[in-house]
């Protein structure tokens, strides 16, 4: 008997119990089902849910890949010896650090989707298959894991099964992790220390009084706002050899996973553009405001505002919050004019909010969410257009 | 007056089997069923029993609801059986045909001299009445209400289907005097649509405004053109056709017969010689299937109608009333290996995730029954309104159905569309989604609820 004919049976044999919904997400990830049509259409499309969350996740890989060499590269040119960004010292770290949050991110998140599924008896949806993986790659590499799997749990369970799972979900579950990690731990979310592997363990060990130099990893976004000048390039920022977040700072990775998205038709093209245009608009009006000399080079909003308005693109967690965070079709808005309005104002308030924070100088976490919060009401009013011409249309009639 | 439709949004399903334009006669078949579910809403109430003798034309059931509408006998013979399941519920009439037809006589009909509540008449005691359906709610229409204009789509746009060219050629005649007839029921006009590049017997017809269409599937669809030339507004009633019924109602204005015959593609990638069959409403296909290369103990869907709405049928079921098309696909009740991820050439695809029959426009495809996925809640947005026309929103239309919200649903167009409007973003949903009997539910809800 072929492993086909034996899932087959036990699939028949599950029918029914408890433990179906569990089976069948496992059986349904080696075979694709024998489901035929009944009603209604008697073929359909080769894309399925899978198919689509599986597309995302490729086009995250290379931004994984190159954060795990990323991790020890940054990790090794702040303790003093740098190594080639493509060595396998630099790798190694990356994969020691990073991939247990992959497996934790997975593990507690798929656990719980499977415990919810045989309580609620409906199949496990793919929804977690994107969350799971965007998850490592918002928070930075020292991240602890229980922290991890604390946050992962809250998330899953309030940021969306309590909604009623996949599709029912009002805020981004990732965000939503990211954002409970953020106000539960922001020790370990923000500062110049968090970024870079074995910073903090460094200065832990400096305060027992050890006799060894501080390492500072800090972000580019946290330099500027500081009012400080940061050492990057154009370049490393655009190629990402930066410190940040395990997965944002290759811009250009990030935007090879966006066309990608928008070619295989998975991603909306509409979000991603409006929410670039967004942002560049804020960074010209910051941009404007300074050359207008309304600022002070002493205020502390000095460094961010004067920023190339097109810098902002490069830096921090912006391109990847657009590309992968944005584009979710669940709590984006569903219209196509909802979508130009909803990636217009994400890019806007990012910047706005990037600027502004004086603790924490990011903000597409936070535009995010709260587009995710106002994408009913864009979408609300976008169909609203649509009732008032039908009832305009009548009156014509009648009148 | 010729004015042009142009469709942009939408896609044609280009699959394996289209029918050859040659016609033969389908071997007579003995048994003819008339089901009363191919008419939605319908509670037949009969006329003949068990054991009856009846005439081709003559009635055999009327709808309760609606006692003018009658519904007749395609053929003359003997009632064999009338099945019935759950609460009584009749099934269908089997008629076991005679040798020799006889037709019952309505008369020769002189529509020039005739009032509109005469022609009305005639249609319901002659069984002609059901061909034509109503929207708001896509069923028959309503005898007591008067349209605003009637719609003839006479430009078949779905994968497969017969080709409306072909099958009414030489039937101008009766065309004409169909719609003189249905011209006098409406005070507004009937439109009739052909397609943009072919020779429609339709488009020399007097006293229709004509439309050229153009564009992918659902351009061809009744739907769409409504929406694009006249969409219904609440308490608006059009009435539908298929111009394959209008031969039948207007050789009964002609002749006095209610003649059933039709020609019928057989098509799809499962049949040998696809080509066009004379048949008649309600024959078993049985014969005309398998005698076309269609395997007998193979593992086939008979569909009656297109891959696209059609229903299901068993090999020993028949012709449904509506249809002039029999579909033979393969199932697709197999398991494939890693089938989500792994790349796809075989089967059609409005995405480009590892699926590359974008690569390959014109490539005709051999589809089979699999869902290729599992149903899931909506996820993916924006990729209806791609092959969706009419100006409604789908996505939003249809949770109004799930959640059946009446006030929302009429603010959003429930009026004017069909479950059939709704095939395509049915054929390309990723969450494998019912949407047409989605649609059917909200509609259904509607006429209880509103009426």
């Amino acid at each position: 008997m072929s492993l086909k004919s034996n899932l087959h049976n036990l699939k028949e044999k599950y029918k029914g119990t408890k433990m179906a919904p569990a089976f069948n997400a496992l059986h349904t990830f080696l075979y694709l089902p024998n489901e035929t049509t009944h009603n209604g259409t008697h073929i359909k499309v080769a894309d399925d849910l899978k198919r689509t969350m599986n597309t995302v996740i490729m086009a995250m890989v290379p931004c994984l890949i190159f954060g795990m060499f990323n991790a020890g590269y940054q990790h090794y040119a702040a303790f003093g010896t740098p190594v080639d960004f493509l060595s396998w010292d630099a790798f190694y770290i990356g994969l020691i650090k990073i991939l247990p949050l992959v497996v934790v991110s997975y593990g507690v998140g798929l656990a719980i989707e499977f415990l919810f599924a045989v309580i609620k008896g409906h199949e496990v949806e793919e929804g977690y298959l994107v969350t799971g993986m965007l998850v490592p790659l918002i928070v930075p590499v020292d991240t602890p894991l229980w922290m991890l799997a604390v946050a992962v749990a809250f998330g899953v369970v309030i940021g969306k099964e309590v909604f009623g799972g996949t599709g029912m979900n009002i805020l981004n579950p990732a965000l939503t992790i990211r954002a409970f990690l953020f106000f539960a731990y922001p020790t370990w979310m923000s500062g110049d220390k968090v970024w870079v592997h074995g910073a903090v363990e460094r200065s832990k060990e400096i305060a027992n009084g050890a006799n060894l130099d501080a390492i500072s990893g800090e972000t580019i976004l946290g330099s500027l706002a500081q009012g400080q000048e940061t050492s990057y390039s154009v370049a490393d920022m655009f190629f990402g050899f930066i410190p940040g977040s395990v997965g944002e700072t290759s811009t250009l990775l990030i935007l090879l996973g966006g066309l990608f998205l928008i070619f295989t038709k998975i991603g909306s093209w509409r979000i991603m553009v409006s929410s670039v245009v967004g942002a560049l608009v804020m960074g010209l009006i910051f941009n404007g405001v300074v050359s207008a000399g309304w600022i002070s080079e002493s205020s502390k909003f000095f460094g961010l505002m004067s920023t190339e308005f097109w810098h902002h693109l490069l830096i921090g967690g912006f391109a990847f919050g657009t590309v992968f965070m944005a584009t979710d079709p669940v709590t984006a808005s569903q219209t196509n004019k909802g979508k130009w309005i909803y990636g217009f104002l994400i890019g806007f308030i990012s910047i706005l909010i990037r600027v502004f924070n004086p603790a924490y100088p990011e903000g597409v976490m936070l535009a995010i969410l709260l587009m995710n919060v106002f994408a009913p009401t864009i979408d609300h009013y976008v169909v609203q257009g649509n009732v008032k011409q039908r009832m305009k249309r009548l009156k014509v009639k009648t009148a | 007056m010729s004015n042009d439709i142009t469709i942009k949004k939408g896609l044609d399903i280009k699959l394996k089997g289209a029918a050859e334009k040659v016609t033969e006669n389908a071997i007579i078949s003995n048994f003819c069923t008339v089901r009363p579910e191919d008419f939605h809403g319908v509670t037949p109430k009969l006329i003949a029993r068990v054991g009856d003798k009846v005439k081709a034309g003559e009635p055999i059931f009327y709808d309760k609801a609606q006692e003018a509408v009658k519904f007749v006998s395609p053929v003359s013979g003997e009632i064999l059986d009338i099945p019935r399941g759950d609460k009584r519920r009749i099934l269908a009439l089997k008629i076991q045909a005679d040798k020799e037809q006889i037709f019952h006589d309505y008369g020769i009909f002189n529509v020039e001299s005739a009032t509109s509540e005469s022609i009305k008449n005639h249609l319901l005691a002659s069984g002609c009445w059901p061909f034509i359906k109503q929207r708001p709610y896509d069923v028959i229409a309503n005898p007591e209400k008067s349209p605003k204009a009637i719609f003839i789509s006479g430009y078949a746009s779905a994968p497969l289907v017969a080709d409306y060219d072909y099958v009414l050629q030489g039937k101008e005649a009766e065309l004409q005097v169909a719609i003189n007839a249905l011209g006098k029921l409406t005070e507004g006009q009937v439109h009739v649509s052909v397609s943009k590049n072919g020779s429609s017997p339709l488009s020399g017809l007097k006293g229709v405004t004509l439309h050229k269409v153009s564009g992918p599937h659902p351009s061809g669809n009744v739907g769409t053109q409504i929406n694009k030339i006249d969409p219904i507004n609440k308490g608006e009633t059009v009435w539908t056709i298929n111009p394959q019924d209008l031969v039948i109602i207007g050789e009964l204005l002609l002749t006095g017969k209610f003649n059933a015959e039709r020609l019928v593609a057989l098509v799809g990638s499962s049949v040998k010689k696809p080509r066009y069959f004379k048949t008649k409403i309600g024959s078993e296909i049985a014969t005309m299937v398998y005698d076309n290369g269609v395997e007998k103990d193979g593992n086939d869907r008979i569909i009656s109608g297109n891959v696209l709405s059609g229903k299901q049928i068993k090999p020993d079921g028949s012709l449904d009333f509506y249809s002039n098309t029999i579909t033979v696909i393969p199932e697709g009740d197999d398991y494939e290996f890693f089938g989500w991820n792994k790349p796809v050439f075989n089967k059609i695809s409005t995405s480009r995730a590892l699926t590359f029959s974008w690569l390959t426009p014109n490539k005709k495809y051999d589809l089979n029954t699999n869902t290729n996925g599992e149903h899931r809640a909506f996820v993916l947005t924006g990729n209806y309104e791609q092959v969706f026309p009419l100006d409604i929103y789908p996505l939003q239309i249809l949770k109004a159905c799930m959640y059946e919200d009446l006030d929302e649903m009429e603010a959003l167009g429930m009026y004017e569309v069909a479950p059939e409007d709704f095939a395509l973003t049915e054929f390309v949903c990723v969450s494998k989604q019912p949407h047409q009997a989605i649609i059917r539910k909200g509609l259904d809800l509607m006429i209880k609820e509103i009426g």
